[in-house]
């Protein structure tokens, strides 16, 4: 028998529909592969065995009896980020504690309910906050590539690290993540896999711990675009718990959308995306991209979104405001972890000091500082101005294309401490992600290539609001012809 | 725009952040350095621009009716306390 842990999503789904393998059988060889895999890439936080083995046999009961859910017996791995009953969950912050949820966030519950199996929690940066997993109460993820030779440990990308590394490393069919400037398709570039941030508003935000809640949206790390498609079809749905979740009527079929022709579709090449720096090999790619796009038949449109410099220094009030507000809750009182005080207020201190790393703390003080009398005005308020500017200039860009294709990062993925000096330098790996949040679009990342370190590079491609469809159909396009095959060598093993 | 040493100790104390003196100056330094970079939005025309308050154009926020629909679970509720006695949260005394 093939290795199990290599097969795509579909074609793990297609081998169990056909009843080659078992969830069971499937689910295990998984479980030996992290077991395997975990103490050299640290991409689990917790391993559920019992759990897994659990949910893999009701899932081969089910088929057993003709009643296979459409992602029966797939096992997933799940961002420390998203609460799950009765495992422990804390966003990889100390001040969670051992935390561990009495209820499921709606994105797991949609999940199981269609039937995928739980092989644990994936590590992440502390609260989302980082662009490569070094922020985590239990250590970096180790990106499972490595440049040529060479056993440098290099960072799987953030704040998804864990889903990223554990996909690219066939630790799991995919993963859950979130993405509030870029934490799903940042870590999807640098490690080869695909990654897809919807609309906001496609995913319900309950029970995922949130960081900034007007950005913040979950989405799937999966191995193909098709994969992607599959995952994000259990993920989206409208939850009354949730009053920013879309109330859409319309159900959409994103795998059907993979297989879409794009002849005749317009692609829009942002010149703005062409920035000081770049390494030639990124621009290549770019070009090849748009190469890619033509010869399947879409048209190439030059398009200007001249706010572009713009968005991460917007981001960079919007996102601490709102999370300097969302992590006013831990205060150690009712869950997580408690730092005894002299006072009640000795106590809130010393619990969020003790509780919160040097980012997120970083983080709070600056939301604290622009929101604070006086200055709310001249930062907050006028971020918020300025991210209506980007926005339109999207509005303004999707009145002559249909999708917008840029490349995914500034760089392929770099070493674990390489930046972590320079908080700014840090916050540039998202230049070409954070703008897809800050206008609320849907937006993919797909490898298409290795650069000549053997390192993956990403394309990105954006859609219009609620369009996630044209966005499959013009990412499995690139896909077909950028024929990536790329994977890690299993050095570890 | 710059900040010194009282905001940040200000910031801290809003935040409920115990900041140790020696982290002081490193803060007012990384926090410079943020709001450095974060000037260039000055740059940026707003004149007549309203603040973005959705990401989707068209949907209105929906009403549920004012009903109860979940609740009466003292034990879920209290299942992470670090305190808890008799279905109460123990915390610092508040009161003198």
């Amino acid at each position: 028998m093939t290795d199990l842990t290599s097969l795509t999503l579909k074609d793990a789904l297609e081998g169990m529909a056909r009843k080659e393998f078992t969830a069971l059988e499937l689910t295990d060889a998984f479980l030996d592969a992290i077991d395997l895999a975990n103490p050299h890439l640290n991409a689990f936080v917790v391993v559920t065995h019992d759990k897994a083995r659990a949910m893999a046999k009701e899932s081969d009961k089910r088929r057993a009896k003709g009643k296979a859910k459409p992602l029966d017996g797939a096992p997933l791995g799940i961002k420390d980020l998203f609460c799950t009953e009765g495992v422990r969950t804390t966003a990889c912050s100390n001040i969670l504690g051992e935390f561990t949820p009495t209820y499921e966030s709606t994105v797991t519950a949609n999940l199981w309910r269609d039937g995928a199996v739980m092989l644990g929690k994936l590590n992440m940066d502390e609260f989302a906050m980082g662009s490569s997993n070094e922020t985590s109460r239990f250590g970096a993820v180790v990106n499972p590539w490595r440049r040529g030779n060479e056993d440098a440990k290099l960072t799987p990308g953030g704040s998804s690290g864990g889903s990223a590394a554990a996909t690219a490393a066939d630790l799991c069919l995919g993963a859950t993540a979130t993405d509030t400037g870029g934490s799903i398709r940042q870590p999807a570039a640098f490690t080869g896999t695909v990654g897809i941030k919807p609309t906001y508003g496609r995913c319900s935000r309950w029970g995922i711990v949130a960081f900034a809640s007007s950005l913040d949206q979950a989405g799937p790390i999966a191995k193909t675009v098709e994969d992607a498609a599959i995952l994000l079809q259990s993920m989206v749905s409208h939850d009354p718990k949730d009053s920013t979740s879309l109330p859409l009527k319309k159900k959409p079929d994103y795998a059907k959308a993979c297989g879409r022709s794009i002849r005749g579709l317009t692609i829009g090449v942002p010149e703005e995306y062409r920035i000081p720096g770049m390494p030639a090999e990124i621009e290549a790619l770019w070009a090849k991209g748009v190469e890619w796009a033509k010869e399947a038949g879409a048209k190439i449109k030059p398009i200007s979104l001249k706010h572009t410099k713009y968005a991460l220094p917007c981001y960079y009030i919007v996102a601490p405001a709102e999370a300097s507000s969302n992590l006013a809750r831990y205060d150690g009182m009712r869950y997580g972890a408690r730092v005894e005080g002299q006072s009640l207020v000795d106590a809130y201190e010393k619990t969020r000091a003790a509780g919160f790393g040097a980012e997120v703390q970083r983080r709070i003080l600056i939301g604290a500082f622009v929101l604070s009398a006086g200055y709310q005005e001249a930062y907050y308020l006028r971020a918020q101005k300025v991210r209506a500017r980007i926005a339109e200039d999207f509005r303004a860009a999707f009145a002559d294309v249909d999708a917008i294709l840029t490349p995914a990062t500034p760089s392929a993925a770099f070493a674990l401490g390489e930046k972590s000096g320079d908080p700014v330098e840090m916050y540039l790996n998202d230049i070409f992600t954070v703008t897809a949040n800050l206008a609320g679009l849907p937006a993919l990342a797909l490898p298409a290539a290795l650069d000549q370190q053997g390192l993956p590079l990403g394309l990105q491609v954006i859609g219009k609001a609620l369009d996630e469809e044209t966005v499959f159909a013009v990412s499995s396009a690139l896909e077909k012809a950028a024929g990536f095959r790329g994977k890690p060598a299993k050095w570890w093993s | 725009m710059s900040i010194d040493e009282k905001t940040v100790r200000k910031m801290a104390r809003l935040a409920r952040i115990a900041l140790p003196e020696a982290r002081v100056q490193p803060m007012v330094s990384e926090l410079n350095g943020i709001l450095a970079w974060i000037e260039q939005l000055n740059e940026v025309d707003i004149e007549g621009v309203e603040p973005m308050t959705s990401a989707v154009e068209g949907v209105t926020l929906p009403m549920r009716e004012d009903k109860v629909t979940d609740g009466d679970a003292p034990e879920r509720v209290l299942a992470n306390a670090p305190k808890a006695e008799d279905g109460f949260f123990v915390v610092p005394k508040v009161v003198e």
